[in-house]
């Protein structure tokens, strides 16, 4: 029971839903849970860089989702430029505007802003990705080309201006939603032709041509055969358009090209820079160093965790690992035998 | 022959649909830039009649706003075709003048930011998979990774408030120093190196990590490769084996990065022009907008289109030199 792999267990937890009457709903959805995101956690815990980026990335969904409701609002009531901790008092442990806001304040209440243009930026391209490629690939013929031209010229067009140029002609308020979707207007061109050559070999397994003789309508073909194969490669791409759009979005609203309503990191750093002139003097630098400091240790955290998911789901590193280090097989089967003991459990 | 057909069609292509994108910009969004523009000249002149608004325009825009749309659409493509950009509103000359001044800049730290990155990435990613799994393997990985999670206007802005204002050692903006005449000659190209080494900089800084992660990982696949192994058996020499077997087979995929690379990073231009207040076409691009000069703002947008179709044509086509496979194609079933 131990030691069986992941599709076992994905077989027999269907074989098991069929079987028996006593799973209630509630039951389902932790089985689902814990199958979709409690066990890759733990494998991925099993990476030191994996387990840096989760903490960092869990720290920022603390500040973002929770942290607003914790800190005051920035209000200028402050020493005006008041330096960090160290140097400073711990009333105002990141220091002070030259309103006399305080800094750290500023940084939480940025926060949730950041998190939404992330998200709905990473969601677009996936999503928008995931369909166009599958569907070219699988198709092929006309529908391929069509595509596929498409594709490329979406990914010549330079993406920076063509961001510019939209956010300067479209009337979007600063919707952050909007703009993490506009930030990535073409980034799903290049995660499409990548997802589309490897459809092309998928379309050819055994198991597809089953499917396809069988009938069975082509968006169930892509998504039940095709896409649940694509997953690995298309969350570590989620993962690194997060980490795009946290780069351009600070960096537009830093240029003052991007419209808002509320305050967000790149903000903060227009503000630093034009009205305190922190580049130019050292005075006023730390109002630009904490926003700066915040966005490298978030790109930070996505980049340890795109980069610990490959490790894990690349079957070349994984054999290699396997070969060369055979004790760190047993704690790694281990790990992934959790959901069965699990499943056990409940039944 | 049929590739290089093909290739060639694609580009023409893609600069129509952009040139059609820009147009149907600054056309037919409702409170777009045409109608921005108009609401500023009747600003600028209240008294100014129906007829002598519309010849503004048109000659502004190269856009006459009276006529059917595929008629202006047509005109706005043949002028284009003869380099009528258009006229910019704010400076008051062709918008073809404004931007060929800064073309050239943009390409030079451009194309010089990326070939740095390329070659130090390379040639540090191959030495690292040599040295696969050593001290300096595991420290360089980590540089790497963590130089990956820099956006280069950080590492940019810290370069202008330490190197340039607080040691004052390389000046914080500009193309070269007002006191040299371009042209030809030492103090002249000096200065513009000098000009360009921050900014350049902060992007290969930046970007070397990335580069040399990929050919780290592109190499140590190879290296793992049956033909090596049968290459060594042959007897050939470590030399020939590096070169010809690993390095050659390992460029391969970076190659398709640099092609991708190319749009980014010109697209990138327009932060980091900004930030060294180097007088480029992406700085150009951002001023256009603060200042609502949209015949500009579009030639802008179009010229660095332009530049970054040349660059993907270019490598494209060379790139079918390197890899014969990439001129097959074949046709595949349909489903």
């Amino acid at each position: 029971m131990l030691n069986v792999s992941r599709t076992d267990v994905d077989s027999e937890y269907a074989f098991e839903v069929t079987a028996e009457e006593t799973l209630s709903r509630r039951d389902r959805i932790r089985h689902r849970v814990d199958q979709f995101l409690l066990a890759p956690a733990r494998i991925l815990w099993t990476d030191w860089r994996a387990r840096i980026g989760l903490v960092i990335i869990g720290l920022f969904l603390f500040l973002s989702l929770i942290g607003p409701s914790l800190v005051e609002r920035p209000e200028p009531l402050g020493p005006l430029l008041a330096p960090p901790w160290p140097w400073g008092t711990l009333e105002y442990p990141l220091g002070t505007t030259y309103l006399g806001q305080s800094i750290l304040s500023q940084l939480v209440h940025g926060a949730p802003n950041m998190l939404k243009m992330i998200l709905s930026g990473a969601l677009f391209t996936v999503i928008v990705a995931t369909v166009i490629g599958t569907t070219a690939g699988y198709k092929g013929g006309t529908v391929d080309g069509v595509l596929m031209t498409i594709s490329d010229i979406a990914m010549t067009i330079p993406g920076l201006p063509l961001v510019i140029i939209l956010a300067a002609s479209l009337p979007i308020a600063g919707n952050p939603y909007l703009i993490g979707i506009l930030l990535s207007i073409n980034a799903w061109a290049g995660l499409a032709r990548s997802l589309r050559s490897q459809v092309l070999t998928l379309r050819e397994s055994e198991y597809v041509e089953a499917s396809r003789i069988m009938d069975i309508s082509l968006t169930r073909i892509l998504g039940i055969d095709i896409i649940p194969n694509l997953m690995p490669y298309i969350a570590m791409n989620f993962v690194q358009q997060a980490r795009w759009v946290i780069f351009n979005s600070v960096a537009l609203y830093f240029l003052g090209v991007l419209p808002y309503s509320s305050t967000n990191w790149g903000v903060m750093m227009n503000s630093a820079y034009q009205k305190a002139g922190a580049v130019t003097s050292l005075e006023a630098f730390h109002w630009l160093a904490v926003p700066m400091f915040a966005v490298v240790l978030v790109a930070l955290g996505l980049t340890l965790l795109a980069q610990s998911a490959d490790r894990l789901f690349n079957p070349r590193v994984r054999a290699r690992h396997a070969e060369t280090v055979t004790g760190e097989n047993g704690p790694e089967d281990e790990e992934e035998s959790e959901p069965t003991t699990s499943v056990g459990a409940v039944s | 022959m049929n590739y290089v057909l093909k290739r060639t069609g694609r580009a023409v292509f893609t600069v129509w649909a952009v040139i059609t994108l820009t147009f149907g910009l600054i056309r037919l969004l409702p409170g777009g830039p045409m109608q921005a523009l108009r609401g500023y000249l009747m600003q600028q002149n209240p008294s100014i009649t129906t007829s002598e608004l519309q010849a503004r325009i048109e000659a502004l825009t190269a856009i006459s706003p009276d006529e059917p749309i595929w008629v202006q659409y047509g005109n706005y493509l043949w002028g284009l075709l003869h380099g009528d950009l258009g006229q910019s509103v704010w400076l008051n000359k062709p918008v073809s003048t404004v931007l060929a001044e800064r073309a050239p800049w943009t390409l030079f730290i451009m194309t010089t930011g990326l070939f740095l990155m390329f070659v130090i990435g390379i040639g540090l990613g191959a030495f690292m998979a040599y040295r696969e799994g050593s001290n300096f393997d595991v420290a360089t990985t980590g540089i790497g990774i963590l130089l990956q999670s820099v956006p280069f206007y950080v590492v940019g802005l810290v370069l202008i408030a330490f190197v340039g204002y607080q040691w004052e050692l390389l000046p914080t903006g500009g193309h070269y120093a007002s006191s040299v005449t371009p042209g030809l000659n030492l103090p002249f190209v000096f200065s513009s190196i000098k000009h360009a080494t921050l900014p350049v900089g902060s992007l290969v800084l930046t970007g070397f990590g990335g580069w040399a992660l990929n050919m780290r990982g592109n190499s140590i696949r190879i290296l793992g490769e049956d033909y090596l192994r049968v290459a060594r058996l042959r007897g050939l020499s470590e030399g020939r084996i590096a070169l010809r077997y690993v390095g050659r087979n390992a460029l391969l995929p970076m190659y398709t990065l640099l092609l991708i690379s190319i749009g980014y990073m010109f697209g990138g231009s327009v932060i980091l022009e900004e930030i060294f207040a180097y007088p480029g076409l992406g700085r150009k691009l951002i001023q256009s907008i603060g200042r609502r000069d949209f015949p500009v703002m579009m030639g802008a947008f179009l010229l660095i289109t332009i530049a970054v179709v040349i660059g993907v044509f270019i490598a494209d086509l060379t790139y079918g030199l390197i890899d014969p496979r990439a001129s097959g194609g074949a046709e595949r079933e349909s489903y």
